[in-house]
């Protein structure tokens, strides 16, 4: 060898081929870049289907129609009926499959504070609902829906 | 538990998400990697400008700068939530991203600190190699030992008077190619920070430019701390062993006097730049006082000001700066200075990474980081104390390690 | 002995090596291919003088999207302002506001609670927040590894293989909606449910907003309902001196929203 000079260069040519093929071995052949350019869309674009197949919770009101159309209807007579049912019932998932037959029903008194907690604050949407300032004082400890049919609030308000 | 909740405590309004993400390791990893780019920065003075007076501590700072380069991407490893994902980086890198360029950059010079490395101990390697060659009866540790060096010679035995020109030739053009590297590598340390438009602490174009002269001023430091210690022990092994030595003892004391002197004058030139842009930066905040400027105000010059005047421009700074200024220096004065530059600069590190994370992004609120003290999990341990201790003492680990294959004085200074 | 001339020789040489990536980088990236008229291109639209603060929306976001109920972290949240008549502002979003606002405290982190009499109170809103999906994501530009990008629909993910959990993303995000998953360990956000979005559903917290206070739009629907309210009424967007171009569009905000 005349000029010994540039052996680290290539020891270093070496390794660099060593990654590359690495890389070839490593990254998924989806990976790369897409609409939005390198900049803002490069990745493996098998990960947009993981995300468009995740599992759906929320079914939505009209999911419940079919089976439950008393207490569909019920509600939809009242001031309740902007809440869809699985606020309080839970997400339905695949109900009434076997592993979710029954769901489980929020009756907290907490679920009810959310919006019948009285705020005071003036011309605000939360303002006008009704509610008390200290709902403690108001039958401590019972469930609201003791009294109060939540599908029909006015029926059995006291 | 969410990441970074135990040991952020939150104040006023802040965003339900916000904790503080970036910890102890994120100020480790410009801290090392600052150490690594002054201590190369240090060994090219000597390589590229000839200062002659630098020699001694040169070809020392070179193998440091080695050792440091391999403790330095360890913070991002213990910092990762999937360090076993980090080679994701040079896998698929995304160059729009700060980070990314870390693979690139560090591996290139990585490569130019080991071939510089290679020139410099090359004949070294000859000798070993060709004494162990001739050997008979090789012991299992010197056959392997003479793996180690025919290895490293790259199957070059060429060490005529020509090839140790080419050689010496070869590693200024090196040193030159390494000051922007490494300039580079920690220019883009301080990009990291100084790219995120959200942090409006990091914000500023300045910032790479403030990492790099601190980054000099602290691989100095280091450098000079090390070299003090390597020296001390020389002398306390001459005076114990009769044996007789190249040079006398008055003779070592004089040259170590001499190279820290030396040393010592660009230690300030780097400190002295890199206060008055960290000051440029400050003044222009206060001046311009843009959005930010009433929480970046009430976190500097309240919150933070012990941290940031007391002990990082006062103990770190002015203290240091004022043992070297004042005349007559001595070896026990400098190892005190380079010490306080060395805390001021792990200071500046913390003051940038946790204090940028002090305030909320609601400009209304506050975060305060309670570093982890003693481990009760993995991720106290790897991001509190025990982790940046850790980390603080790896290079020195590998520097004696290396040392081993690239001995720092001896024989080999005469090669060159 | 090198001389200076040949050292700057050398020196520019290396830099002008390393610069090379970036100008592959500026070349590949300067033009996105901007979505065609048939594209779908998801915008949010809040209501912000609609919102009572029930925190509806924030429990169906973490049942839907399986963040740990318990974990202080949350893809969306509501945060209320509260400003008196010394004109200071107010504001908190305890635990996200997962469990809605059920007291007049204002929850000061560590610095405590904080009581305002009624009497004291000038104005007070709710403002929901959730995940921009800017046009340019802050978030997506400083990835270093391609784990986090924007779909053809505008969408921002995180590709939960691939993420190698630095948190950079997290730090280029000026609104704050990226955390770290408690269970995967990689960065985590809104995703605007493209799932749902994709079986013809609205996003979990349009449906469990009994207020209306969050509706989705197709921006490049000219005759959607949202695009409609987007281009014929006053609307703003959060932040907009970052530059990201944020997606979601609010009617009735405040100067006092951060």
């Amino acid at each position: 060898m005349k000029n010994h000079v540039f052996r680290p260069l290539i020891v270093v040519i070496g390794i660099v081929l060593l990654i590359l093929a690495a890389r070839f071995v490593y990254v998924p052949k989806d990976f790369g870049s897409y609409e939005r350019g390198y900049i803002y869309s490069w990745h493996r674009q098998g990960d947009e289907n993981f995300w468009n197949k995740f599992t759906i919770k929320y079914q939505g009101k009209e999911y419940c129609k079919d089976c439950h159309e008393k207490n569909f209807t019920s509600i939809n007579k009242s001031p309740h009926r902007i809440i869809i049912c699985e606020n309080c019932h839970g997400p339905a998932i695949d109900h009434p499959s076997e592993a979710r037959s029954k769901l489980v029903i929020d009756k907290s008194r907490e679920q009810c504070y959310r919006c019948h907690v009285k705020l005071p604050y003036p011309d605000t949407a939360r303002g006008r609902i009704k509610g008390f300032l200290d709902p403690e004082q108001h039958n401590p400890g019972m469930e609201c829906v003791t009294c109060h049919d939540p599908h029909d609030p006015k029926l059995g308000g006291a | 538990m969410v990441h970074g909740e135990i040991w952020t405590m939150k104040e006023l309004f802040t965003y339900p998400n916000e904790y503080i993400y970036w910890s102890v390791q994120i100020v480790m990893y410009p801290f090392m990697t600052g150490l690594v780019a002054g201590a190369f920065v240090l060994s090219s003075l000597y390589h590229v400008f000839g200062i002659k007076e630098l020699k001694d501590i040169a070809r020392f700072a070179l193998v440091f700068s080695f050792a440091l380069l391999f403790a330095a991407p360890m913070p991002i490893m213990l910092h990762l939530q999937h360090p076993f994902r980090g080679i994701n980086v040079m896998m698929t890198p995304h160059f729009t991203s700060a980070i990314a360029a870390f693979g690139i950059v560090f591996f290139t010079y990585g490569a130019i600190v080991a071939s510089e490395l290679w020139f410099l101990y090359r004949k070294h390697f000859v000798d070993k190699a060709l004494a162990l060659r001739e050997k008979q009866d090789k012991s299992f540790v010197e056959q392997l030992w003479y793996l180690l060096y025919g290895t490293l010679t790259l199957g070059s035995y060429d060490v005529s008077d020509e090839a140790l020109h080419r050689d010496e030739k070869a590693i200024k053009v090196l040193a030159g190619i390494g000051i922007p590297v490494a300039c580079f590598l920690h220019g883009y340390a301080g990009f990291i920070f100084g790219s995120v438009k959200a942090n409006a602490l990091w914000m500023t174009p300045l910032m790479p430019v403030i990492f790099i002269m601190s980054a000099i001023v602290s691989g100095i430091a280091l450098c000079m701390l090390t070299y003090i210690v390597v020296m001390e022990i020389r002398k306390f092994m001459m005076k114990r062993s009769r044996k007789t030595w190249q040079q006398s003892l008055e003779e070592v004391k004089g040259a170590e006097m001499h190279v820290v002197k030396m040393t010592a004058k660009y230690l300030v030139l780097f400190l002295v730049l890199a206060i008055t842009l960290e000051f440029l930066d400050l003044i222009f905040r206060g001046y311009t006082a843009v959005k930010s400027w009433d929480v970046l105000r009430s976190v500097i010059y309240e919150r933070d000001f012990y941290d940031i005047f007391i002990m990082q421009y006062g103990i770190g700074n002015l203290v240091p700066l004022l043992l070297f200024l004042v005349p007559g220096l001595t070896i026990r004065r400098t190892i005190l200075g380079v010490l306080l530059v060395l805390f001021g600069v792990f200071m500046m590190r913390w003051n940038v990474v946790i204090g940028g994370q002090a305030f909320s992004l609601t400009f209304a609120g506050y975060m305060h980081y309670l570093l982890p003290i003693v481990p009760h999990d993995w991720e106290t341990a790897k991001e509190g104390l025990v982790g940046a201790v850790g980390i603080f003492v790896m290079p020195f680990v590998l520097f004696w390690f290396i040392a081993k294959v690239f001995p720092v004085f001896g024989e080999t200074n005469k090669a060159h | 002995m090198l001389t200076r001339r040949n050292f700057l020789k050398y020196s520019l040489a290396g830099a002008a090596g390393l610069a090379v990536p970036a100008t592959i980088k500026a070349s590949t990236g300067t033009a996105p291919a901007a979505g065609t008229a048939t594209d779908k291109r998801w915008v949010f639209l809040v209501d912000s003088t609609k919102c009572v603060g029930c925190g509806m929306c924030v429990k169906a976001c973490k049942n839907e999207n399986e963040v740990p109920y318990d974990a202080n972290v949350s893809r969306t949240w509501v945060e209320r302002y509260v400003v008196t008549k010394d004109g200071k502002v107010h504001a908190d979003s305890p635990k996200a506001a997962r469990d809605g606002f059920t007291t007049q405290t204002i929850d000061q982190g560590h610095h405590g609670k904080e009581i305002i009499k009624p009497a004291d109170i000038s104005k007070a809103f709710f403002v929901p927040k959730l995940c921009n999906h800017c046009e340019n994501p802050a978030c997506v530009q400083v990835c270093p590894v391609g784990a986090t990008y924007q779909t053809k629909e505008g969408v921002v993910l995180v590709d939960r293989t691939w993420c190698i959990g630095c948190g950079y993303c997290i730090m280029a995000c000026p609104y704050g909606v990226r955390f770290f998953h408690p269970v995967y360990h990689t960065a985590e956000k809104c995703t605007f449910c493209v799932h749902r979005l994709h079986a013809g559903l609205k996003p979990a917290c349009v449906e469990a907003c009994p207020f209306g206070a969050r509706q989705i739009g197709n921006r490049n629907d000219p005759n959607d309902p949202v695009t409609k309210t987007i281009l014929n009424n006053k609307v703003q967007v959060l932040k907009e001196e970052y530059g990201t171009k944020p997606q979601v569009y609010y009617l009735g905000l405040s100067m006092e929203v951060k």
